[in-house]
């Protein structure tokens, strides 16, 4: 235990940020799993008496134009969060990795599979996004789908890359020469391989993946209006920057800690890597 | 380098062909009657059956895209449900706007993201590299549209240095002038690109230091200063170049974000408005030009980067 | 000329690289500096120039060329302050030449450092002749991917006889090339050595190579000199076991016998280093002596010394 403890303290001395970072990162799961205990209001009761309050007193942070808490639906907010980067993460991985890796095993498949993953990446991608939220409409899910679509084209490169690299270690040229199968390979060889880049790019795309959301919840095209999100509370702000500038801090600074938390997160992991993939894992 | 280019070319066709496929797709996939989808609900019978012939759809899908592709090609990307105007005229007209935006968030990124970029290299393991590496990741991890509310919020609403929304063009009344309602906007959309246009200088710099040919030139007696300029820079600035293409898209697709905030009458800002509006000819219409710029750009940043560098032998 | 007295290297407050190496090299003589990977004889060289790695300091000892102190001094106040010059090259010509900068460019570069008022792309067709490239005046305006790698190396060497050094460091410069070029590329520094009366610190883990060239040879394991000796006492009778072993490793043309010898064990790292005589542990004439306290030095033919107890010379006692 203490073992243990100390492998995990040293390095997170040597890098406090980092060590700020999972601890802020911490706080918001606990934000997402105890907000009805953590928010002194339900995010969403409306209150027109007051309305636009300043921040203080009851209202830690002050409420909105339906004088809705600000605070309780910023904690409230980090369920969402969470649920849109563990969403997209799972779909990206879920999918570029099978992608990569049956790329990197089958040349002539992965021809015409990294072919289509360029004609992707031609596209900007917001846009793309945005064109899949045309096709299946609004929505949470949908949102996922479309900020994972993106991020799907990068973690197949990354995979493919690394995989590729991988196939040509002599330790697994030995293994096929013995006979082992695809599946053996992939299995012993290449995934266990690609347990540190595959960190790496997770907490990358958790990372944007927030700010993705945030961008679709702001052109109001994200998640439906009645949820509480952080880009949905700065989207809705907006027209009231000038009377109560209050509204856009909060929303703004947790988007924005939660993705620079992951970004150090994602920085610390990549400089413990294994340094022939290093420069793959990127942004 | 001309087998390299007609090759490179070659790809960027067919990368073209495929993107026009999932454009033109794109309608189809929209649940519901194409026609009713181009035209809304409120389309007349003469307006279905027009579009029905022009669209040729009830010939064969193969066919159908020979003629969308055949008119786009033609310079006709079909007609604005909302507008009523060709979606050519509709994205003319946010043109202007859009590419001196995108110029000018270009020239903030190379005039800040190189230079400190490289100080933060040339500083590398000190507290001044410390500090501009995490000011990097953390313009990198801000919403543009959040640091653009606040710019409006410091700049135009407080201290009313600039405008805060919308964009006359230069070519009207105010004339140059005019580009100052793209400075608040610009420098929304320049500061996550240059942080990572910072974060690649630092990184290639620190890169092409650890070369040995790097050591061969300070090994001459060079001073320090001269190495860095001549030696490690101008080699690292090679793969910074590269790395604009990319630059390139990203700034488009935050552009859709941005000229919302800003309310700029942009090409980005068409696509949120028509997607809102179901006005779908012209969202397919703008993707269209937007990958077609973004694939051109990628091709000459790909070919004068081989150009630059001399070791790719003039096949 | 230069000489080198009790030199160490170490990384910041970690373990010493390089632990006391002294030695002297004249004009005109080829000194071979021979020890396996990770023996120190790169980072002395390096220190040697003022190139050492960020982090890895000289913490003893002093380099003095010509009678002035160049021991903390980087190649470039070397040039400022008009002191003699040591010049260096490298093992990997390949990468050691800036890929998008023309031969010429590199060559009068390196010129006009040391003498700004050279006539330097003369100088540089000059250099070019000097180490025997044809057609001169064509490859200067070549890049260096243009050249093969003995090409690439005569350009290092023409580089680093542009400040006419007194003294020519060459870090394994033959181990990246053909066995045909590595000749040519030998018999070019011997040559240069001789008609410059320049210097030369050669530094190898090929003791064939070393038989070849150099004029006196010293031994380095494990951070130290363990024996030093003009070339033909040497092979003729080494004093160290360690020299022994490394030449009974030689695949030895007479011998019908196809199995190469091999020393025992593996060389220590730094931080571990075992008291003593650095070699103890893998050393068949190793005594209790050998493991604890300062290894007194051994002296067989004239201008040949070893730090050992029991050098080959005697017959082993005890």
């Amino acid at each position: 235990m203490r073992q243990i403890l100390m492998t995990w303290a040293r390095p997170m001395a040597a890098r406090p940020m980092t060590a700020l970072g999972i601890a802020f990162l911490l706080l918001i799961v606990l934000f997402a799993a105890a907000s009805p205990w953590i928010a002194p209001f339900p995010p969403d009761q409306i209150d027109p008496v007051n309305r636009l309050l300043e921040p203080g007193g009851a209202h830690l942070l002050g409420t909105d134009h339906f004088g809705r808490d600000t605070f309780s639906r910023v904690v409230y907010g980090a369920r969402l969060a969470l649920l849109i980067g563990v969403g997209v993460v799972a779909f990206a991985l879920a999918s570029g990795v099978p992608i990569g890796i049956l790329s990197a095993l089958y040349p002539n498949l992965g021809k015409v599979l990294m072919r289509m993953v360029d004609v992707l990446m031609s596209f900007p991608s917001l846009l793309l996004a945005l064109g899949l939220i045309v096709i299946l409409g609004q929505g949470v899910f949908n949102a996922i789908l479309a900020i994972g679509l993106i991020y799907l084209t990068t973690t197949a490169r990354i995979v493919y890359g690394v995989a590729l690299r991988l196939k040509a270690e002599p330790y697994v040229e030995a293994a096929r020469s013995a006979g082992a199968g695809p599946w053996w390979i992939v299995t012993r060889h290449i995934l266990p391989n690609m347990i540190s880049p595959l960190l790496v790019q997770a907490s990358f795309v958790f990372a944007f993946a927030q700010l993705g959301a945030a961008s679709l919840d702001f052109l109001g095209l994200g998640a439906p209006p009645d949820i509480p999100s952080w880009g949905n509370m700065l989207a809705e702000s907006r027209i009231y920057i000038t009377r109560a500038s209050w509204l856009l801090q909060w929303p703004g600074l947790m988007i924005v800690l939660t993705a620079f938390s992951l970004n150090l997160v994602g920085d610390a992991l990549r400089d413990r890597m294994d340094p022939r993939f290093r420069e793959m894992v990127g942004k | 380098m001309g087998r390299y280019v007609i090759r490179r070319t070659g790809a960027a066709i067919m990368t073209l062909i495929a993107a026009s496929i999932v454009i033109f797709a794109f309608i189809h996939l929209i649940p519901g009657d194409p026609v009713y989808v181009m035209l809304g609900d409120g389309a007349t019978p003469e307006q279905v059956a027009a579009l029905r012939d022009r669209m040729g759809l009830d010939e064969p899908v193969v066919v159908q895209y020979l003629i969308w592709a055949g008119n786009a090609l033609q310079g006709d990307l079909g007609q604005s449900i909302f507008f009523d105007t060709p979606v050519t005229q509709v994205i003319r007209e946010g043109a202007e706007t859009s590419i001196l935006l995108a110029l000018i968030t270009m020239v903030w990124i190379v005039a800040f993201g190189v230079p400190v970029g490289i100080l933060a290299a040339i500083r590398q393991g000190t507290v001044i590299d410390q500090g501009l590496s995490g000011l990097a990741m953390l313009l990198a991890s801000v919403p543009t549209f959040w640091v653009g509310l606040y710019l409006i919020l410091i700049f135009a609403a407080g201290l009313g240095w600039f405008p805060s929304s919308g964009y006359p063009s230069i070519f009207e009344e105010g004339g140059l002038a005019n580009l100052r309602y793209l400075i608040l906007p610009s420098l929304a959309l320049a500061a996550p690109n240059a942080a990572l246009i910072l974060r690649l200088t630092r990184a290639s710099m620190l890169d092409v230091a650890r070369e040995d040919y790097v050591r061969t030139a300070r090994a001459k007696g060079i001073a320090p200063s001269r190495v860095v300029l001549r030696h490690i820079l101008r080699n690292a600035l090679l793969a910074v170049v590269s790395a604009f293409g990319f630059t390139f898209a990203a700034l488009i697709s935050e552009a859709v974000v941005t000229e919302t905030v800003f309310a700029l009458p942009g090409v980005g800002r068409t696509v949120v408005q028509s997607i809102l509006r179901r006005d779908y000819p012209v969202i397919q219409g703008v993707i269209l030009i937007i990958v077609c710029m973004y694939l051109v750009i990628n091709l000459a940043v790909d070919l004068s980067y081989r150009l630059l560098d001399p070791r790719v032998e003039l096949e | 000329m230069l000489s080198v007295e009790n030199l160490v290297v170490s990384v910041g407050r970690g373990p010493d690289i390089v632990r006391g190496v002294s030695f002297g090299i004249e004009p005109g003589e080829i000194l071979g500096l021979v020890g396996e990977s990770g023996s120190g004889k790169s980072m002395t060289s390096l220190a040697l120039m003022g190139l050492l790695p960020p982090k890895l300091g000289i913490s003893a000892g002093q380099v003095v060329l010509d009678g002035a102190d160049i021991t903390h001094l980087a190649p470039h106040q070397r040039v400022r302050r008009k002191c003699g010059k040591v010049a260096m090259i490298f093992q990997e010509p390949m990468t050691s030449l800036n890929p998008v900068l023309r031969i010429g460019e590199q060559i009068e570069e390196a010129v006009r450092v040391h003498d700004p008022d050279a006539d330097a792309p003369a100088r540089a067709r000059e250099l070019l002749d000097m180490v025997r490239i044809p057609d001169a005046a064509h490859q200067l305006s070549a890049y260096p991917h243009q050249l093969s790698g003995g090409m690439r190396q005569r350009v290092m060497i023409a580089i680093a006889l542009a400040c006419r050094p007194q003294v020519l460091i060459a870090d394994e410069p033959t181990t990246a090339l053909d066995v045909t070029v590595q000749r040519q590329v030998l018999g070019l520094i011997r040559e240069l050595c001789d008609s410059l009366h320049m210097g030369v610190l050669f530094i190898t883990h090929d003791l064939g190579v070393v038989a070849q060239l150099a004029d006196r040879v010293a031994v380095m394991y494990a951070g130290k000199l363990v024996e030093t000796s003009d070339v033909g006492p040497l092979f003729r009778a080494p004093l160290h076991p360690y020299t022994a072993g490394l030449m009974a490793c030689l695949p030895d043309p007479e011998s019908d016998d196809p199995a190469l010898a091999t020393i025992p064990g593996a060389a220590p790292r730094p931080g571990d280093i075992p008291d003593g005589c650095p070699f103890a542990p893998r050393c068949d004439r190793a005594a209790a002596p050998c493991r604890s306290g300062p290894v007194p030095l051994a002296h067989g033919a004239p201008g040949q010394s070893a730090r050992c107890h029991f050098p080959l010379n005697e017959r082993a006692s005890a």
